[in-house]
């Protein structure tokens, strides 16, 4: 063992050009499959974030025959200890309103929601541009869309009309930015009690939103038939990715071509070096045949050859991380939006990038066993005989 | 002292389309601690019968018995190990890995059975490189020896496992008479001190005539068979 890899490190530096081109080679291979990698999960990663970040994983609503959601206490406390990867769940009482200021006047969408959970949900903390949540029975906050529509200012009263006649008037506390331009213009944000109140209702909502634990909100569907038959007919459950079919077969067309990609690049990296290795047995058939002459077993002599495709994998594996990274982060300084930002955030993965290093290492070792089993089938006396 | 080295009904025939038979019917034995010579003209089979020998070549039919033991019956492995412990080869062309120095070369056989290399191994090594008079070029790259140097250190590298036999086939071919009376003396000595058995091929009379046994080939076939 030792000895086949101490002469494959001396063939390897007898042929040094030879050597650094298929290192390269390698390292090219490794560098495009990491940064296509990055750069796709990068952007599944923020289209994802982008439609599931802030809304609700899965959404508790009345069932069929069913108009509000009654007696919430029960419901809670059947989620509560449904599943264990339920992180959060937020109370919701939703309800169509008229928007009005001075002449003007708008539909809009008042949401009454327990603010210190809904946080969690909507991340409205992180989100607010200006002010605070509104907390007093006559407070709420509006989205920056309304606010430049009606060039509203913190701390003006404005006046919400219900369908059934409700007329009350509001003090702004403070403007979110959920970067939907649609929910920045019409929801308009309250607590539980007054949505209540305006609307003449006691204890009932109209949904419950769940938030899922991070490694887990790709099991949405599954956590919602869970749900589903845990809290019974008279609700019922949507999850994001029943609503969001056609980007989750985006993505995964996208991530099946990503495959694809980094498929071929791995077997022409490996062809790559199956040939070249095969040009050394034959270069080296001398040393082999003389090696064997001198009584070095079969199975040693293969393993010259596989120590150079292990070495090669290694140091090809190396530098093609290297690379790799230094192109994503090349493409993040270079390919940005005009504010600065990145036009797509990579995502850097560490065991991504170990596995592309140990698939590399493996695949150049997989293509050393064609010349090694080659070496080990070479007779000294070919020669030995013909000098 | 026994028989180290045993061929019976050697027959060699090279190529099937057209076939060349270059051995026929050679039946030779060798004791253990002799020292033999092989004479013969240019294509008369001397280097075709060292190899059979030496395990590198199997004869068309007959067989070749080394230490009483059929060498038809071992595997790969075995006869790899038969060279590497038991024999001792000295090529026609002295063959040397040129990515290592002449020293490294020597160790060569050593290191395909050990793992490591001893100090007294190396030593050892240092001590036959004196004997065949390369020690100052001991570290140089093989590939940049002349030919004369390669060949001693061809020499060198065949003891170093302390071989029962050694096979040399015209190992003085590239030197002066000076280093071919050195070599030669070199090679009695360790007959003598070890008891190891030779078989060398020379054009050399002067060192065929010193040798306890003279074969001579002739088209394939023994023409003199003469000791001592
Ligand atoms: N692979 C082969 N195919 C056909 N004929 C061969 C082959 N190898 C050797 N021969 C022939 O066998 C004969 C003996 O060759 P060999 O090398 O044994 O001669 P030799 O006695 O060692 O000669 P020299 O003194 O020149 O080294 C020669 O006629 C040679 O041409
Ligand atoms: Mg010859």
């Amino acid at each position: 063992m030792r000895l086949g890899f101490h002469i494959a490190v001396r063939f390897l530096k007898s042929n040094v050009g030879q050597t650094i081109l298929i290192i390269m080679g390698i390292a090219i291979g490794v560098s495009v499959q990491i940064f296509i990698g990055s750069l796709i999960q990068g952007l599944q990663k923020s289209l994802i974030e982008k439609t599931i970040g802030d809304s609700a994983h899965i959404t508790i609503l009345p069932g069929e025959d069913e108009e509000e959601i009654e007696d919430y206490d029960v419901l809670y406390k059947k989620i509560l200890g449904a599943d264990e990867r339920i992180e959060s769940i937020s109370f919701a009482a939703d309800y169509p309103a008229f928007f009005e200021l001075d002449d003007e006047s708008k539909s809009v969408l008042v949401r009454g929601f327990d603010l210190k959970k809904a946080d969690k949900i909507y991340d409205f903390s992180q989100r607010m541009v200006e002010g605070e949540f509104p907390d007093d029975p006559d407070e709420v906050m509006v989205g920056v869309g309304l606010r430049d529509e009606f060039h509203l200012k913190k701390g003006d009263m404005i006046t919400l009309l219900t369908n059934s006649g409700n007329v009350d008037e509001f003090m702004i506390t403070g403007f979110f930015d959920l970067k939907v331009a649609s929910v920045n213009k019409t929801w308009v944000i309250t607590t539980l009690k007054v949505s209540e109140n305006l609307f003449g209702l006691d204890r009932t909502l109209t949904s419950i939103e769940i938030q899922l634990q991070e490694d887990h909100v790709f099991e949405a569907d599954e956590v919602s038939k869970k749900l589903a038959g845990i809290i019974g007919r008279k609700f019922k459950t949507e999850d994001w990715k029943g609503q969001n079919e056609q980007l989750l077969s985006g993505l995964q067309g996208q991530s099946i071509s990503s495959i694809m990609i980094q498929v071929f690049v791995l077997i022409s990296v490996v062809l790559g070096i199956a040939s070249v290795l095969a040009i050394t047995v034959i270069q080296k058939s001398r040393q082999i045949g003389i090696l064997k002459a001198m009584g070095i077993r079969n199975k040693s002599a293969s393993f010259i050859f596989i120590s150079e495709g292990l070495l090669l994998g290694i140091f090809g594996a190396i530098m093609g991380i290297a690379l790799g990274l230094g192109l994503a982060y090349s493409f993040t300084k270079f390919a940005v939006n005009a504010d600065g930002t990145p036009v797509v955030a990579l995502y850097i993965s560490n065991e991504f990038i170990l596995l592309s290093g140990l698939i590399a290492v493996a695949s150049s070792v997989a293509a050393a066993l064609i010349p090694a089993v080659r070496s080990s089938r070479l007779n000294p006396i070919d020669i030995i005989r013909n000098n | 002292m026994g028989t180290i080295m045993e061929l019976k009904n050697v027959n060699k025939i090279y190529g099937t389309q057209i076939q060349t038979q270059v051995l026929y019917d050679i039946s030779l034995n060798f004791e253990a601690g002799s020292f033999n010579s092989i004479i013969g003209q240019s294509g008369s089979g001397k280097s075709t019968l060292l190899n059979i020998m030496g395990t590198l070549d199997r004869p068309t039919t007959g067989d070749v018995l080394i230490k009483g033991v059929n060498v038809n019956e071992m595997t790969d492995n075995e006869l790899a190990d038969i060279r590497n412990i038991l024999i001792g080869f000295v090529f026609q062309f002295h063959y040397l890995l040129p990515e290592f120095t002449a020293i490294e070369n020597v160790l060569m056989p050593y290191r395909i059975r050990n793992q490591k290399v001893t100090k007294e191994v190396r030593s050892k090594a240092e001590e036959y490189m004196e004997l065949v008079g390369l020690s100052q070029v001991r570290n140089n790259p093989s590939s940049k020896m002349s030919g004369g140097q390669q060949q001693r250190t061809a020499i060198a590298r065949a003891l170093i496992n302390n071989p029962s036999l050694i096979l040399a086939d015209e190992p003085t071919g590239n030197l002066d008479s000076d280093s071919t009376e050195n070599i030669y003396e070199l090679m009695r000595d360790i007959n003598q001190k070890l008891g190891t058995t030779f078989i060398i091929i020379t054009h050399d009379r002067r060192i065929a005539e010193k040798a306890d046994r003279i074969v001579e080939i002739k088209d394939g076939r023994i023409n003199l068979d003469l000791t001592k």
